[in-house]
């Protein structure tokens, strides 16, 4: 029953760190692969100090009245910076402009974000590409009329590839344009919510000429773009926001999970050690005539530990290889079962991560808890006193 | 012939609110090829004057000499190196491993011993049990073996490591006559044929009379040695 406990716990800690690793590691790799690693936005993460500030550095000033100059919004002179964040090892950027719209189809109207991209850039730094049903990305360099939707919105407004689509920008412009594409991507929000135009078009109808709003970068290690993005923030002067610092909350949310997780599946371990503990203990005290036995005989306190710290051993490497056994069992059972996430139009099979380390945690915390629990017992027979038991005979 | 055992002004008090003396002012002196038996009535401190003398327990005064060494200055291993090389103990109840063989159980002292290689162990333990007429149930566990028959393989365990001094502490214990006979008589052949010292405590006159020399206690005194 004590190596049932460990097997058990060595299963099940395999099996939920395996489905909250693999989680985490699905949702980290889906964040990397369809969100850019690193964005530089039209933003400064520290205002800009104004002319007077810098005048009179040491002056306690106030001044009102001030009338800020008006600018149009985006990053100024985006090409320059582009070239140079593009020459930098390891590195595709492309330059977006984004902004609000609202289709019109047939009467029917969907508010889009509207997105202008370059298209031979943009395929370097988004799986967009990937995701489309019909076309490609690259048809638009060839339409400057053209604009890419997700099917479901073109679901939503009757239309297909090939149809015309208003479009209408805040700025009150207007323009017909042609579906030269469908995307979909699985997640509700974008099919419905998102449309590519090429940047030239974006920058007329959104009435900012030259000008795009964010610089958006793809790595060719992910894991690098903390430091990608201060380099980049420290040159261009705008706000460069690795996908690391765009999800610190949701980083911070996995490792609480996790910490959670841990303390949890360990507890089940820990029951369980207390099984071996009560088995060892059992086993001491039945077998006291026979620690006496091998006391008279010249047996020391230490070798009858190892002893019992063996048997806790045995137990406890038995348990952990049939439940690391059970547990690559239980993982297989539940990569196989397919789910659909609210906001998802596709089912996914649940993501299990089968890295060999989680093996040695669940194996090595198991042990060591198994010669934990063996080690009182251990201690117990190595002190018992012969004459004690001799005293006794049969007992 | 050489002594092997001295115990001198040897006591041994258990205390608490109401001490109680197991054994005081114990003289004597075992050599070898002596057998030794100790003679006494229930509760008299026999069995409290083996254990002193296998080194189960410490006296609380006194000293008890092994082959020369004083015990009080051996700590807790040396307490068990010594009995393990120097001593072999005979219990009432046989006291076998239930879960070893004939055979293993045996093997055991020698292996922890490790003195000699293992298929000379073997070997030995093998010679052992054939000299006592149990060649033929080494592998068997002691709960198919009959009182007699689990009391040789006592005796052949406490041979295994060639001791100085054997001592057995009721050794017939609940046997038959005829195989409490040959308990005794082996006890007798180990001391008078192989030279090894045998203290063997037992409440029977007629057992104790085979021995070469009586002690007589009570209530923890030597009251006669001879």
């Amino acid at each position: 029953m004590s190596m049932l406990g460990i097997v058990l716990g060595v299963a099940f800690f395999l099996a939920i760190s395996a489905l909250m690793r693999g989680s985490e590691a699905d949702f980290i790799q889906r964040m990397i692969d369809s969100a850019p690693h690193i964005t530089v936005s039209d933003e400064y993460r520290h205002p800009p100090r104004q002319p007077a500030q810098l005048h009179f550095a040491d002056a306690a000033l106030t001044l009102h009245g001030l009338e800020p100059k008006t600018e149009t919004r985006g990053i100024r002179g985006y090409k320059q910076k582009l070239e140079w964040i593009a020459a930098l090892p390891g590195v595709r950027v492309a330059p977006v402009l984004t902004g609000q719209a609202i289709i019109t189809s047939a009467g029917r109207e969907r508010g889009v974000t509207m997105n202008g991209v370059v298209p031979r850039l943009m395929r370097g730094v988004s799986d967009i590409d990937d995701k489309m049903v019909e076309g490609t990305l690259e048809d638009l360099a060839a339409n400057p009329n053209g604009i890419i939707i997700g099917r479901k919105l073109a679901e939503k407004l009757f239309l297909r590839r090939g149809d015309n689509l208003t479009l209408a920008a805040p700025s009150g412009l207007v323009r017909t344009l042609k579906i030269i594409g469908l995307f979909e991507t699985g997640a509700n929000a974008i099919d419905e919510g998102h449309a590519y135009v090429l940047l030239k078009r974006a920058q007329t109808m959104l009435g900012r000429h030259d000008r795009a709003n964010r610089l958006v970068l793809q790595l060719d290690d992910p894991y690098r773009a903390r430091t990608v993005a201060a380099q980049i923030e420290a040159r261009v002067g705008y706000r460069a926001q690795s996908w690391q610092e765009a999800s610190e909350n949701i980083l911070s949310v996995l490792f609480v999970r996790n910490v959670i997780m841990y303390t949890v599946v360990s507890a089940i371990l820990v029951v369980a050690s207390f099984g071996i503990f009560n088995v060892i203990s059992t086993v001491v005290l039945e077998k006291r005539r026979d620690i006496a036995i091998l006391k008279s005989m010249g047996f020391r306190a230490r070798d009858l530990r190892r002893i019992f710290l063996a048997q806790g051993l045995v137990i406890g490497g038995l348990g952990s290889l049939a439940g690391c056994l059970a547990g690559l069992g239980l993982m297989r059972i539940l990569a196989g079962i397919q789910i659909r996430p609210p906001g998802m139009s596709q089912a996914i099979n649940l993501p299990v991560y089968w890295g060999a380390d989680q093996l040695a945690i669940a194996a090595g915390f198991a042990l060591l808890s198994a010669v934990a629990a063996a080690w009182l017992p251990a201690r117990k027979a190595g002190a018992v006193h012969p004459v004690d038991i001799l005293r006794g005979g049969m007992a | 012939m050489s002594e092997v055992l001295r115990a001198a002004g040897v006591s041994r008090v258990l205390p608490g609110p109401a001490p109680v003396t197991l054994v005081r002012d114990i003289e004597l002196s075992i050599r070898r090829g002596e057998f030794v038996s100790i003679q006494g009535p229930s509760g008299s401190g026999k069995s409290s004057l083996l254990y002193l003398l296998g080194l189960l327990d410490a006296p609380s005064s006194g000293r008890i000499w092994l082959d020369g060494i004083d015990t009080a200055t051996l700590d807790d291993d040396q307490l068990a190196a010594a009995r393990l090389a120097k001593l072999g103990f005979v219990f009432q109840f046989h006291f076998l491993l239930a879960e070893f063989s004939v055979l293993d159980n045996v093997l055991l002292p020698m292996d922890r011993l490790g003195r000699l290689p293992p298929p000379a162990r073997r070997e030995r333990a093998e010679a052992l049990l054939a000299g006592l007429g149990l060649g033929d149930y080494l592998h068997r566990t002691p709960d198919r073996l009959s009182g007699g028959q689990r009391q040789r393989v006592a005796i052949a365990r406490a041979l295994a490591n060639e001791p100085l001094v054997v001592l057995a502490d009721e050794p017939p214990g609940n046997l038959d006559s005829a195989a409490g006979a040959v308990v005794r008589e082996l006890l007798s052949e180990i001391a008078h044929r192989d030279g090894r010292a045998v203290v063997a405590v037992t409440h029977d006159p007629a057992f104790a009379r085979t021995g070469d020399r009586v002690i007589h206690l009570i209530d923890g005194r030597i009251t006669r040695d001879g």
